[in-house]
């Protein structure tokens, strides 16, 4: 354990508003913190600059999953596991579901959250591919009011966000896809459980008179942030299931991707294999 | 830089109370302060499953835990399973199928196990893997903590 | 008693939470040591600043200057520094300089951070072809840590006139061994009648070694130095030899403060510093008739053996012993070298050298039987040792030996053929997913390689207690492996008594003799059996004394055993390695029995293959061995489902990626070893037959599980694919990949 626990301290606020207080008097020097399962990592490792912490975990404002008008209302605070076992998650958004199953192991789903997922920003996460496909969006919150950003304009770089260090992420919204659609969600880990994501797609499509009338598909792992996949999704939409233009999808992807070597992969393994999955994904989609 | 906090939590059943940093990690707070050496320490970052404790009934990674947020929580380690010197259904199928071997990831597996029987009595050898799959184990290839724990749901019985 | 599933004895207490293991051990006003290592792969160390900051009034520092007697580890040679002192050459980057400790452990970490070295930078050596090729001198002459020659017959004589000569060129990357409980050191250090007395309780295979190396830092007779074996959390060969660095750290710390220390290595610095498996390649060149049968085999074997010799040396003498595989060949030359480059030195795992000089030979037979147009299952069949037949070493095989059969048992456990052809239908289709079955047939050589066992001239010993049971006394280790079980299987068999009437005394220098160290799959065969002289020598004394009859029931042995510990104030008996008068060897020629006997296996994989992610995945295994006589099957079922598991995560995931020698996947998040959603469930296969120098008739096992795997599933990944240049494992999906676009793009 090599962080230096004397120079570290934690504040548990009583309320949202005592938190924002706090965030606002001091913007920047207090990080928040919910279950922990990244930040602590990184404290463990002695690589965390951080030393003072917002405790979020106990804001009931925060947490809590329920339907507003026509989406989903994701409080930050909602656990993996709260996702992997919520009734309309499954009915609605399989790929969140299997996003959540993906995360990490049972532990870290019991304590990770999905506005931690988001804002700890890492471009391996497994969920923002997800919620990139659903088209969801943010609900940030500090003293100075509410406001919403759209999730796909909201990572900006590397560990880059449209996030004012006064404010906090309150609110998921996910709109609840109307009929039936087409859902999928293909991680490539290191291996088959626990493992960190080297590849990682996820789409929501919808079919209309056999065209792709609706197309949306989110990368993780391979660009600074989570990111979708624009270019390919244009070489798609209004092309007939029947005869999807595969090899055009998978040169238009290049475009969408920046990915580099480290440790758990390299660059060319990523690029190849997300145009693969691509591949399996356009095959299902096909075939539905 | 932070003051101490009294943290109140029961442990195993009991009430404990100990004046630690607020900052300090759950399975420090365990084996120094309260010295239960049962939960292990195997890698520091969440990853080996050896730390593995309950909070409310929920498995967690005690190296991942500031003393903070268990404040008033009902906690559960290794020490918890056995009541009265009686090993728990688990512990004794661990011991019967040798699903023990050098025992460092053990405590946290059984900890693990006794959560996913707990949800889910009668598991198929793929929620088994699923449930466990954040407990790594380096000796057994887990063939024989997989024969433990499907002996239990099957109603106990040792081969 | 042998050959029944005994419940583990120190189970309960493992399952309970209250074995305590190193890090468990309450010591009161202990300081927690912390090491200062070097950032450079190679250099003299110019000097050491302490940082502002620190206060450095409250540390215990210790560096080479102070160390009492000689700053070396005493190991199969004696080469390697505890500390590095100014002037003094740096090795690698993880190389240890100067320790630290400090009752606040948080503070002990800080202070390490805050201390900077001087060091004149040298060019370094990272890899076996800079070794070889002397790009610079770093060790001896000519960077070699240990070279062996075997030969047998002369397979220049052959390339000529063979039908077929096939090459091979096959690597295989450094593996950590990922015991749960990373090294741990606790030592107490005491003066007493103006005499120094050391004690450390560790982490550790081997007692005596750490014994011997702390004798030799601090100058000490062997009776004030003291070592206990704590609970182990899993070592594979980790804790053979790396303990008597970071005990005699922990030890030097307890000795310059005055104060009980804990030194215990968190998962990244146990991941970079710690020993690992050897890297190797292998140059293979066989020769073969038109009908398929093995004239002639050459084979070059390196081992990268790192800065300082630790155990290459005789890890290299086990992978060239095992390097000709189990096929009689006429002629046969192993040309083996370990040479040095500026990484942390590998060490002992599992397998000891063999899973690399195997992989490159069962690799090599499949990639032969395709060059000759055969079924590798007939190329192999046609080849295989039988009895009369010599190894390289000129070892005759004395045993009945049905390697064929135990073949067939393998391939008809795992329905090789049926399978085969299913595959061929099956992969034809336009899918992503290609399956395979592959296999190999290995050997493992038990106990120490060649005249190892008579210099050790191991002693175990049994010894009665007041209440009338009996006490094991020997210095082997429980790491997991099920030890403390089977040995007092085999005592209690041999005094025909109970198995709850035996158990195993700590394992505590001041307690226990040298019964060696414990490593190579020797405990149950070799230490068994010594236990088992001396279990019937206790009953004899017994016996003989007058407290015990024949027959006798178990209360009866009790209470002679009672009686005489009454009368006696001790009862023990001892009993002490001896060779058996047929095993013959030759340390200078390498030729003669390198092994009292082998064990055999065949192990059989079968794999699906994700062209889409190459991504692999075990479907299907089956291990079947012939170990002698099998003493717990359910623990022995065990170490080959481990062992089988490690070599599983060797032969696909695991590396260990390296910057400037030094790892830097070092988290267990960024090295990765199976879990258990990646895993099937293995089939293990015990074939019988009793062995006479082992206790019972048992033979070891500990090792062998690892040496199979790797080959069985790249050759399974041939036959998914095709032919590949499937030459190196870890055969990663980024590996797999690649060689696959070598064909694509011709």
């Amino acid at each position: 354990m090599r962080g230096f626990l004397p120079d570290c301290d934690i504040r548990v606020p009583g309320s949202l508003a005592e938190a924002l207080g706090l965030l606002s008097a001091e913007p920047g020097v207090w990080t928040p913190f919910a279950g922990g399962t990244d930040l602590m990592v990184v404290y463990n490792a002695g690589r965390l600059k951080a030393t003072r912490f917002l405790d979020l975990s106990r804001l009931a404002e925060l947490r809590g999953i329920a339907e507003e008008g026509a989406s989903l209302a994701f409080g930050s605070l909602t656990s993996f596991s709260e996702i992997r076992e919520h009734r309309a998650v499954h009915q609605h958004f399989p790929n969140l579901v299997k996003s959540a199953r993906a995360t990490g192991a049972l532990a870290i789903q019991n304590r990770g959250t999905l506005g931690g997922n988001i804002v700890n920003a890492s471009p391996a996460a497994d969920t923002p591919p997800s919620l990139l496909a659903y088209g969801a969006e943010l609900e940030l919150v500090s003293l100075r009011g509410r406001r919403r950003v759209a999730y796909d304009r909201f990572h900006l770089g590397y560990k880059q966000m449209d996030l004012a260090p006064d404010e906090l992420v309150a609110r998921i919204l996910v709109p609840m896809p109307e009929g039936r659609s087409f859902h999928y969600f293909r991680k490539v880990g290191t291996r088959q459980a626990q493992a960190i994501s080297k590849v990682c797609l996820a789409a929501h499509a919808r079919v209309a008179d056999g065209c792709v009338a609706e197309l949306r598909i989110g990368l993780g792992s391979v660009a600074p942030a989570p990111v979708r996949a624009r270019n390919a999704e244009a070489a798609l939409i209004g092309k007939p299931v029947a005869e999807l233009p595969l090899l055009a999808a998978r040169a238009a992807l290049l475009g969408d991707m920046s990915p580099i070597d480290d440790i758990r992969a390299s660059a060319h393994y990523r690029s190849v294999v997300t145009q693969n999955v691509l591949g399996h994904m356009l095959r299902e989609l096909a075939s539905v | 830089m932070a003051d101490r906090i009294t943290l109140v939590m029961n442990l195993n059943g009991e009430e404990r109370s100990v004046q630690v940093h607020p900052f300090a990690r759950l399975l420090d707070v365990l084996r120094e302060d309260l010295r239960l050496t049962g939960t292990k320490e195997g890698c520091g970052e969440g990853e080996c499953g050896a730390c593995t404790v309950l909070v409310d009934g929920q498995v967690v990674n005690s190296c991942l835990v500031p003393a903070i947020q268990v404040q008033g929580a009902e906690v559960i380690t290794v020490e918890g399973l056995a009541r009265g010197g009686e090993l728990s259904p688990l512990q004794a199928a661990f011991v019967a199928h040798n699903g023990a071997q050098c025992g460092f990831c053990t405590p946290g597996m059984l900890v693990a196990a006794t959560d996913l029987l707990h949800r889910c009595p009668h598991p198929t050898d793929d929620e088994v893997r699923d449930g466990l799959a954040g407990n790594l184990c380096r000796c057994t290839g887990y063939s024989k903590i997989l024969d433990a724990v499907q002996t239990v749901a099957n109603g106990g019985s040792s081969k | 008693m042998i050959g029944a599933s005994a419940h583990r004895k120190e189970g309960r207490a493992k399952v309970m939470g209250t074995a305590i293991y190193t890090d468990d051990k309450f010591v009161p006003n202990a300081l927690h040591g912390v090491t200062v290592r070097s950032q450079v792969p190679r250099g003299i160390l110019k000097g050491i600043h302490f940082g502002e900051g620190i206060p450095w009034a409250e540390f215990t520092i210790v560096t080479a200057a102070d160390i009492p007697g000689k700053n070396l580890v005493a190991s199969v040679v004696h080469d390697q520094p505890f500390l590095v002192g100014i002037g003094e050459a740096i090795t690698h980057m993880e190389q240890p300089i100067l320790l630290l400790a400090h009752p606040d452990r948080h503070l002990a970490e800080k202070a390490r951070l805050a201390v900077s070295l001087e060091v004149e930078e040298l060019p370094a050596i990272l890899d076996i072809q800079a070794s070889l090729d002397l790009e610079q001198v770093i060790y001896g002459t000519h960077n070699l840590l240990k070279e062996i020659r075997i030969q047998k017959g002369d397979p220049a004589t052959v390339w000529e006139r063979a039908a077929h000569v096939i090459e091979g060129e096959y690597f295989t990357g450094a593996q950590e061994q990922m015991y749960l409980e990373t090294n741990a050191m606790v030592a107490v250090v005491e003066e007493k009648d103006a005499q120094t007395w050391v004690t450390v309780w560790g982490s550790l295979q081997c007692p005596y070694y750490v014994h011997g190396a702390l004798k030799q830092l601090f100058g000490l007779p062997e009776e004030r130095v003291r070592v206990v074996a704590m609970e182990m959390g899993g070592a594979f060969g980790g804790k053979e030899d790396y303990p008597s660095v970071n005990g005699g750290h922990a030890a030097l710390l307890a000795w310059k403060s005055g104060r009980p220390v804990k030194l215990i290595y968190d998962r990244e610095e146990d991941l970079a510093c710690t020993t690992k498996r050897h890297p190797s390649r292998s140059r293979l060149k066989t020769a073969f008739d038109a009908e398929g049968m093995l004239l002639a085999l050459e084979t070059d074997f390196v081992l990268d053996g790192g800065a300082y010799a630790t155990m290459s040396p005789v890890v290299l003498s086990r992978g060239a012993i095992h390097a000709a595989g189990l096929y009689r060949c006429p002629h046969v030359k192993v040309h083996a070298r370990a040479v040095a480059t500026n990484t942390p030195p590998p060490g002992a795992f599992r397998g000891f050298g063999a899973p690399q000089s195997l992989f490159a030979m069962e690799r090599h037979m499949d990639v032969c039987a395709r060059k000759l147009g055969l079924d590798p299952v007939e190329l192999r069949r046609k080849n295989f040792l039988r009895m009369g037949d010599t190894m390289a070493t000129g070892q005759v095989i004395r045993e009945d030996l049905d390697l064929g059969g135990l073949m067939d048992r393998a391939l008809a456990e795992i329905g090789y053929h049926d399978k085969r052809a299913a595959h061929a239908i099956t992969n034809q289709g336009e899918g992503p997913i290609k399956r395979g079955l592959g296999f190999s047939v290995f050997m493992h050589g038990c106990g120490f390689t060649g005249s190892g066992e008579s210099y050790l001239a191991s002693v175990a010993g049994v010894e009665g207690l007041a209440d009338g049971t009996v006490s094991i006394l020997a210095a082997s280790t429980e790491m997991g492996q099920g030890k403390n079980t089977v040995f007092s299987q085999i005592v209690a068999e041999a005094l025909k008594v109970p198995f709850d009437m035996v158990d195993v005394a700590e394992v505590d220098t001041d307690r226990v003799p040298n019964s060696g160290p414990t490593v190579a799959s020797r405990s149950t065969m070799m230490v068994g059996r010594i236990l088992e002289d001396a279990a019937i020598g206790f009953k004899q004394a017994l016996v003989q004394q007058g407290f015990l009859q024949e027959p006798y029931t178990a209360d009866a042995f009790r209470a002679a055993v009672a009686r005489a510990v009454e009368s006696l104030g001790s009862v023990k008996c001892y009993g002490q390695y001896h060779r058996p008068p047929n095993i013959i060897w030759n340390d200078s020629t390498y030729q003669g029995d390198a092994y009292p006997t082998y064990s055999w296996a065949c192990y059989a994989a079968e794999v699906a293959v994700d062209l889409d992610t190459y991504e692999v995945k075990v479907e299907d295994f089956v291990a079947v061995q012939e170990v002698g006589r099998v003493v717990n099957p359910r623990l022995a079922a065990g170490q080959v489902e481990g062992g089988v598991a490690q070599g599983i995560g060797w032969g696909l995931w695991e590396e260990v990626t390296t910057k400037q020698g030094r790892m830097i996947n070092n988290q267990m998040t960024n090295y990765i070893i199976p879990t258990s959603a990646d895993l099937p469930r293995i089939k293990v296969v015990f074939l019988e037959n009793a062995h006479p120098a082992g206790p019972g008739g048992a033979k070891g096992i500990g090792e062998l599980p690892m040496d199979g795997p790797a080959p069985a599933l790249v050759n399974a990944l041939e036959a998914a694919l095709g032919p590949l240049r499937l030459d190196e494992v870890p055969m990663t999906p980024e590996r797999l990949m690649a060689r696959c676009e070598e064909v694509a793009n011709g």
